[in-house]
């Protein structure tokens, strides 16, 4: 579960990566052409720079995909990185609102469902991290971005879960709007993303499920969890429309995206899109959304709906949100606590290197 | 799948299971097997074993399951949720087996939450708490070694739920030893920190060893349906021995202390001393471990879930 | 299995590891038949610091818990890749090392057969 669609965050962090490059390039890997600055020289190509981007454009255009290996404007390949990073790191951080609630689960079939799901988003994380791979970053860079603060993630991560309910209804609604975001990425220019999407997305959609199905079993059961349930609710409700990140006039990647087929649909057509399907649902399910202006338009055949608080929204994604802190010092932890870990590993590995090689 | 509408998307009925876990796409974890307890089997008896066998695994995985979002790489994350919930799996099976064979008709979740702590019959092993990476996987190397062990037996049981339980259980139990003996291997090989370190790990976990080989009254009373834990030793030895030999590790000497545990019943006098886990009689651990784990169940005794 | 018997794992694999950051687990690719008849196919990468380890992620990652599949796991940079487009003039179509996620493998001698 994630919520970041192509360019569900405001854009501040467009232009940090070093104008130098996408990014380290990994030991070993140094010979990847990786666009025209990677050229060998001599190879003759400034003369036909602009065929490549042709080249480029036409493929996007016929609705193919840029694969690894392909030519690509730096600005193509800086802007999936960020993206699917920044996806990845999602992914990663969303485990631990939900790890929260895995050893107190009331049930053991919950316990196992709950486990298994914030596994996924591990695996989740791991397949996106793959694709960023492809582009030239390096996991290990990215990483390094994510806990000090330099990538974003979804910022509906930074919002605590306070009860076991909140496990349903960020299946419900946090899993629901990240598959509206992440379904018309299946369909990304990037090939090495869209496959991963791809995959993702048949796994996300059990987890919408699992939530409601809770949810659903919550509500049949005593007023104490329908409480928890409505609380629930109210507090993710917001929270999940901000996923999609700001409103069109003020999302200035979109046209870019959009044109290079890595964005299908704009925030706000997501947003009401998820507003239109997720109405229905809490009417089956028994809760309130908190908005008092929620209602029907005939006229435009949608749901009007409630501003939204997008001082809120500046605040959290600026690190002020109530768990941003918690969050990157928890992922800081594992990942430094963890060193001697992997170095141990690494080191027994060129052990054995050096032991077969002496043996030869 | 559609790609346009979200709608498509999760509405989609192509569940071909394969993406959860096992254990988690079903309610009653034995639906459609037989749990009639064969004949000439006591009832009580075979339900203790499945609590004992039932609570290594669940509190094990409770264990494993505090390693969320804290594993040393991501791809570890991966692991050591599979293995939590390969015992977790376990554990549902031999719990609702112990209340089909005890004719209480209780649930997993009536034993795993509504049980106090004098009730549990894991071994130690189980439940105290890890100090670091490498004292998870000395604890899983001996757990799993001993474990695989019993389950290799078991599939030989005269209960036929038991000897099902125990064929799945042996592949899991398969890869957990693997995973567990690579990484000690790692460990032990690697920087002189990591070798401190795991053979601090064996240190904490060798003294609660002892007592995975006592056999309690329960298991002597079940010849042919339980495993004789006694008759584990000799792999477990040999396994260890190969795996600590690759690793360039020791078994700490003092690692034999007195075994304890097995009386089966309540001395007369009363004491912990000489009792252990299959007794009842936990670590200073247990306590915490079962509040965590009992915590939102008990709070909300008439709910659903 | 109730044999003394345990595999080699962390035993450790061929090629050298002496050009990667120590702690810095080098990049495979991960290959997998998921069902009898069928080629294995490209399905991602991971980190690993040996093959062993590797087979055990991809294990986990790739099949989540999938028994009966077989996987092979190859260092990214062991990878020797042409370019399927060859509209783009500046790739030789040959010699080209290390590319992570090609679309045309040739498969090089080295993948274990497992």
């Amino acid at each position: 579960m994630t919520g970041l669609g192509a360019g569900s965050g405001p854009g501040p962090q467009a232009g940090r990566w070093p104008e130098t490059g996408a990014g380290p390039l990994q030991e070993g890997v140094g010979a990847v052409p990786r666009g025209a600055g990677a050229l060998k020289p001599g190879a003759g190509i400034a003369a036909d720079a602009g065929a490549l981007e042709r080249y480029f454009e036409e493929t996007i255009a016929r609705d193919r995909r840029i694969e690894p290996r392909d030519w690509m404007p730096d600005a193509y390949r800086k802007t999936m990185i960020r993206q699917i990073a920044q996806h990845a790191h999602s992914e990663i951080i969303g485990m631990q609102p939900e790890g929260n609630w895995v050893t107190r689960a009331p049930s053991l079939r919950r316990k196992a469902i709950l486990l298994a799901k914030v596994q996924d988003e591990a695996g989740h994380g791991l397949y996106l991290y793959s694709a960023a791979e492809t582009l030239g970053a390096d996991r290990a860079d990215l990483t390094d971005r994510l806990i000090t603060g330099r990538q974003k993630y979804s910022s509906i991560f930074n919002y605590p879960t306070l009860t076991f309910a909140d496990v349903g209804v960020i299946g419900w609604l946090v899993d629901g709007a990240a598959i509206c975001n992440q379904v018309p990425l299946c369909r990304s220019s990037y090939g090495p993303y869209a496959r991963a999407m791809i995959r993702i997305c048949k796994e996300e959609s059990f987890h919408q499920r699992q939530g409601y199905e809770l949810l659903m079993t919550m509500m049949r059961g005593t007023s104490a969890q329908r409480e928890m349930v409505q609380d629930a609710t109210n507090r993710w409700w917001w929270p999940s429309l901000m996923m999609f990140g700001p409103p069109d006039e003020q999302s200035p990647n979109t046209e870019q995206s959009m044109r290079w087929r890595i964005k299908r649909h704009t925030n706000d057509d997501l947003r009401q899109r998820f507003v239109d399907m997720t109405v229905p649902q809490a009417e089956a399910l028994g809760v309130t959304l908190p908005d008092p202006e929620l209602r029907w338009n005939a006229e435009r055949d949608h749901y009007d709906f409630g501003e939204i608080d997008w001082s809120e929204f500046k605040r959290v994604i600026g690190g002020n949100g109530p768990c941003n802190a918690q969050r990157i010092a928890a992922r800081r932890a594992a990942h430094e606590g963890g060193a001697w870990v992997r170095e141990a590993a690494a080191a027994h590995a060129a052990k054995v290197a050096a032991r077969a090689e002496a043996a030869a | 799948m559609g790609f346009d509408t979200a709608y498509e998307a999760i509405s989609e009925e192509s569940d071909s299971g394969h993406r959860w876990a096992f254990g988690t796409g079903f309610t009653d974890p034995l639906a459609g097997v037989d749990t009639a307890v064969p004949a000439g089997i006591d009832g009580a008896d075979l339900a203790a074993y499945c609590l004992m066998l039932g609570d290594d695994a669940l509190i094990l995985s409770h264990r494993l399951q505090q390693w969320l979002a804290r594993a040393p790489e991501l791809e570890e994350e991966t692991a050591l949720a599979n293995i939590a919930l390969d015992l977790l799996g376990q554990a549902r099976l031999l719990l609702t087996r112990a209340g089909r064979a005890d004719g209480s008709d209780r649930t997993e979740d009536d034993y795993a939450f509504d049980r106090t702590e004098r009730e549990f019959r894991n071994v130690r092993m189980a439940e105290v708490t890890d100090v670091d990476f490498a004292g998870l996987i000395a604890r899983l190397l001996v757990f799993s070694t001993w474990r695989l062990a019993l389950l290799g037996r078991l599939r030989e049981s005269a209960d036929p739920v038991l000897a099902a339980v125990a064929a799945q259980g042996v592949n899991e139990l398969t890869y957990h030893r693997d995973y567990a003996a690579g990484w000690t291997i790692r460990l032990g090989d690697g920087t002189d920190y990591s070798r401190q370190r795991m053979q601090a790990g064996l240190a904490a976990v060798a003294p609660l060893a002892a007592e995975l080989f006592v056999p309690s009254a329960v298991e002597q009373r079940l010849a042919g349906v339980a495993v004789n834990p006694e008759d584990l030793r000799p792999e477990w030895d040999a396994v260890l021995a190969q795996v600590l030999a690759a690793a360039g590790l020791d078994w700490p000497e003092a690692g034999w202390p007195e075994a304890a545990g097995g009386s089966g019943g309540s001395s007369p006098r009363g004491g912990t001393v000489g009792k252990a886990g299959r007794d009842g009689v936990h670590t200073e651990a247990m306590g915490y471990l079962l509040a965590e784990l009992q915590s939102v169940a008990r709070a909300l005794p008439e709910a659903t879930w | 299995m109730s044999s003394g018997e345990i595999s080699s794992t962390g035993m450790g694999t061929g090629s050298g590891m002496s050009g990667e950051p120590r702690s810095n687990w080098p990049l495979f690719e991960v290959f997998l038949r998921s069902k009898r008849g069928l080629n294995h196919v490209h399905v991602g990468s991971l980190h690993a610091a040996d093959a062993t380890m590797a087979l055990h992620h991809a294990r986990d990652l790739y099949t989540r818990r999938n028994e009966g599949v077989s996987i092979w796991v190859v260092k990214a940079a062991d990878i020797t890749a042409s370019s399927p487009d060859e509209k783009d003039p500046f790739f030789a179509p040959s010699g080209d090392k290390v590319y992570r996620h090609p679309t045309f493998y040739e498969i090089p001698q080295s993948v274990p057969h497992i």
